[in-house]
């Protein structure tokens, strides 16, 4: 087999093993914390017995191995659980929601935004990134070094108020809230959608234009870059044909972490702009101690994790021909 | 192919004129190179050589009106075919590289990109500057591929560098650079990283594709030996200026300037052999490898004399570094044993005791990399002193100080950091380390190949004397026979991880050769013009 596959089969193995540690952790970490949902409904002045038969309603009163299975068996199979939220403490109907009727619109959501980000960030990112490097200490470098670093040093909070004062109140372009209706079309999407996308990608794109410019720089060094300079190529072209084909690596791990980071760390962006996505459903529910949601949540987020580092790990590899081509 | 008019031969093609390049270091501009004046003419080799520092490179770049970061052009003309370079847009220049003027660099390792086929790095000046279009190109540097004797020349091109050897590596650059038909090919130091086996080679295809195209070329290099085989005339450069000039026969043969003697006669140094019964280190039958069962020694048995030199000699990959190692205790033994005064040493490093560290010491080719940056001489020689001889305070300044008079360097070296000190009298605080723990047995492991001619001598000289005087065993792993001449008893020959040969030096150096031996020793160029030329024809016949 070629060592290639081998070595992506090793990275996928690995990731799954990372998936299940990290399953255990979400697991034991939530059950590790204070208070229950029981008494969190019921109030303090419920009564033990009142407690105790709605604890086994919900099954928590089986031991944890057990509970722990019963999850992961369900999430293998699809079945998230049912949220606690919506459940009677009068013991009427119950109104809960299976956990996934819950999370799916809201991550598709999440994924929109996250998807236009980047659509807009890594292109310009990168386009920047290797101008920058082109023109190495000019007033356009320091321009730009200097712009991107200010977008990433106010809270992200502040870029977003800062955007609505401009692009809906002053100019009134867009519009200030992004409360997407599932029934909206894409182009509807993209409207509303239109300054958190703008707002993160304000944030992100400093991290990955400056390892692109760093990581081309660094290169630049190398005597086969003087080589081609000694053949007479332009520098553009030493650039783009000779820097950048071996500059991949560090650019696509910064990449793949702040699109992870577009997935799993944008729930201030979501409250400013009221914006439906998973970070507020997260948060809504680890304030109401709804824990099949925020058990559910957080091993999203760490199957985006996981899955963007592997991706940027195959892309290091197969942009190594050492280890693409072998002896 | 468009093939250019290239003019007679002895019409002038290269003209410098007072050329002076500064270089920044230590916070200012200072010369580099101080007016020095070259001619080149058509189809004509020049060889310039030089110690390490005597701006032999930055002269070759200069030639091209490149200046690399850090140094410029700040005075003089160069004068191309006519166009003066000095003069000239980045543009123009951009023009001239790579089409009329080529470059051959000394490390093809790193000198070729490693994301890309070798032939696409081939053709990319030809077709870039428009001299051929793509399809005529890939032809074209098969044809010279064949012609470099690089092995399956229609299919080499398509591997990417790291699949192919150095001496391949180095071939390949040199159809990269003649792929454009260029009228001058500057060739820095492209053998000086190679074997002696494999630059006989690589010398004899360079010799015979520049003159096949007639073309020009600026050979820089210095190693001697090697420009006697390449140059028409030779100059000579030390300190950013010119020392001498003269075709390469009368530089060889009457040398006028005291240094062009100095650097003529630095092989001069031989060492009267002796024999002797006392052995101290004995390895027997040792079979050593590094991870993933690959053998990298095999049965390997040497024996070294007391207070004698062994030299152990052999192309790189052949396990000199490796037997080291093992002696060392760095790597252990997979099967066999290391006896030293009799006893059997632990194979781990782990499982040795202080004394028996402090007995076998080593010595590195890089003095740079074996050095701390950011320890003074007085931490780095302190240092053995503290662990071996638990000395301190007054006790170990007395002793640092004996040390460094010793290996000639007076006390103003003690708070000297690495980067303060030239290439000789790093590898010397190196040897200093080494004695502060009053070893038996010091291991130096190609510890001179890094120093130039006139270095090296001083380094050997200081060996030699301490040996004399202190009575230390010496295994000595280089692959240079020079150096071998000047310093052994006996030589140990290693080839793929075995021994080939082990006897005293006027055994070994001494025909019958067995078939390995007679290679190595046959490939050492010598001073001597037509030495390449008479042993192609040899080995022809052969």
């Amino acid at each position: 087999m070629h060592p290639v596959i081998t070595t992506v089969l090793q990275r996928l193995a690995l990731g799954l093993l990372t998936l299940f540690v990290v399953s255990l952790i979400i697991f034991s970490s939530i059950e590790f914390l204070p208070g229950d949902f029981g008494e969190a409904i019921l109030g303090q002045a419920a009564l033990p017995e009142t407690v105790a038969a709605f604890r086994k309603e919900l099954g928590l009163d089986l031991p944890l191995h057990e509970r722990y299975l019963e999850w992961v068996g369900g999430v293998i199979t699809g079945d998230l659980g049912n949220s606690f939220s919506g459940r009677g403490s009068s013991g009427g109907a119950d109104r809960s929601r299976p956990v996934i009727d819950l999370i799916a619109p809201r991550l598709g959501n999440t994924l929109f935004l996250a998807g236009m980000a980047a659509i807009i960030a890594v292109p310009l990112a990168l386009f920047l990134g290797i101008t920058a490097a082109l023109y190495r200490g000019s007033i356009y470098d320091r321009v730009v070094n200097a712009l991107t670093l200010t977008t990433i040093s106010f809270p992200e909070f502040f870029v977003a108020y800062i955007l609505i004062l401009f692009f809906s109140s002053f100019f009134k372009v867009f519009p200030s809230l992004a409360n997407i209706d599932p029934s909206a079309d894409f182009w509807e999407r993209v409207y509303l959608s239109a300054l958190p996308a703008i707002t993160l990608t304000l944030v992100i794109v400093a991290h990955m234009m400056r390892m692109t410019r760093a990581a081309i720089i660094n290169l630049m060094a190398s005597p086969y870059i003087e080589m081609a300079d000694l053949k007479g190529v332009s520098k553009s072209k030493i650039i783009i044909y000779h820097a950048l084909p071996n500059a991949w690596a560090p650019i696509v791990n910064v990449i793949a972490f702040n699109l992870a980071y577009l997935v799993v760390g944008v729930v201030v962006v979501e409250v400013v702009f009221v914006y439906p996505g998973v970070g507020q459903l997260m948060v809504d529910a680890v304030t109401t101690r709804d824990v099949p949601v925020v058990q559910a949540c957080a091993l999203i987020f760490a199957i985006t994790y996981i899955m963007l580092n592997l991706f940027a790990d195959i892309i290091s590899i197969i942009t190594n021909p050492r280890l693409l081509h072998p002896r | 192919m468009n093939t250019k008019n290239k003019g007679g031969k002895g019409d002038i093609l290269l003209e410098m004129r007072d050329i002076v390049i500064d270089g920044f270091s230590d916070d200012r501009w200072h010369p580099i190179i101080k007016g020095i004046d070259l001619t080149l003419r058509r189809g004509e080799i020049m060889g310039l050589i030089g110690e390490s520092g005597a701006g032999k490179s930055t002269l070759g770049l200069a030639s091209m009106g490149f200046a690399r970061p850090g140094c410029k052009i700040t005075r003089g003309s160069i004068v191309f075919d006519g166009k003066d370079l000095m003069k000239a847009s980045e543009a123009e220049k951009r023009e001239l590289r790579g089409s009329r003027i080529a470059y051959v660099a000394q490390s093809a390792a790193a000198s070729f990109n490693p994301a890309h086929k070798l032939l696409e790095q081939t053709i990319e000046a030809a077709v870039r500057h428009g001299i051929s279009t793509e399809q005529e190109a890939r032809a074209d540097a098969r044809k010279l591929f064949a012609e470099l004797q690089l092995p399956d020349p229609n299919n080499i091109g398509d591997r990417y560098p790291h699949q192919v050897s150095g001496g391949q590596l180095q071939r390949v650059m040199t159809a990269m650079a003649m792929s454009s038909r260029p009228d001058l090919i500057i060739f820095d130091e492209p053998t000086t990283a190679l074997d002696v086996t494999t630059q006989v080679e690589v010398l004899a295809s360079m010799r015979q594709i520049v003159e096949h195209f007639h073309t020009a070329a600026i050979y820089i290099t210095h190693d001697l030996a090697v420009v006697a085989q390449m140059a028409d005339v030779i100059k000579v450069l030390r300190y950013g200026e010119t020392v001498e000039n003269a075709d390469t026969r009368t530089m060889l043969s009457h040398p006028e300037k005291e240094y062009t003697k100095s650097l003529w006669s630095v092989r001069s140094i031989e060492k009267a052999e002796e024999e002797s019964e006392d052995i101290i280190l004995k390895t027997e039958g040792v079979d050593a490898g590094y991870g993933g069962g690959i053998k990298v020694l095999d049965n390997v048995s040497i024996e070294v004399p007391r207070g004698h030199t062994v030299a152990v000699v052999g192309e790189s990959g052949s396990g000199k570094s490796t037997a080291a190692r093992v002696i060392t205790g760095l790597l252990p033994q997979s099967k066999g044993q290391v006896l030293f005064n009799g006893k059997a040493l632990p194979p781990a490093l782990k499982d040795r005791s202080t004394e028996q560290l402090k007995k076998i010491q080593m010595i590195y080719q890089s003095a740079d990399t074996a050095m701390n940056p950011r320890h003074t001489v007085r931490d780095i020689i302190g240092r053995p002193l503290e662990f071996y001889l638990g000395l301190k305070g007054k006790a170990l300044d007395k002793r640092l100080l004996e040390l460094l008079e010793l290996i000639e360097l007076d006390e103003t070296f003690v708070d000297r950091l690495p980067a303060e000190m030239s290439g000789g009298q790093k590898q010397r605080v190196c040897i200093a380390r080494a004695l502060a723990a009053e070893p038996d047995l010091i291991i130096c492991d190609e510890v001179t190949s890094a120093l130039d001619q006139i270095v090296q001598k001083g380094i050997l000289s200081l060996l030699l004397r301490l040996q004399k005087e202190l009575g230390i065993t010496y295994i000595f792993i280089t692959h240079d026979i020079a150096t071998v001449k000047a310093i052994s008893d006996q030589i140990v020959v290693m080839y793929q991880g075995g021994v080939v040969e082990q006897g005293m030096k006027s055994e070994i150096l001494a025909p019958p050769y067995p078939d390995y031996t007679q290679l190595l020793l046959s490939s050492v160029p010598e001073m001597d013009p037509d030495w390449l030329t008479g042993l192609l024809k040899e080995r022809n016949q052969g």
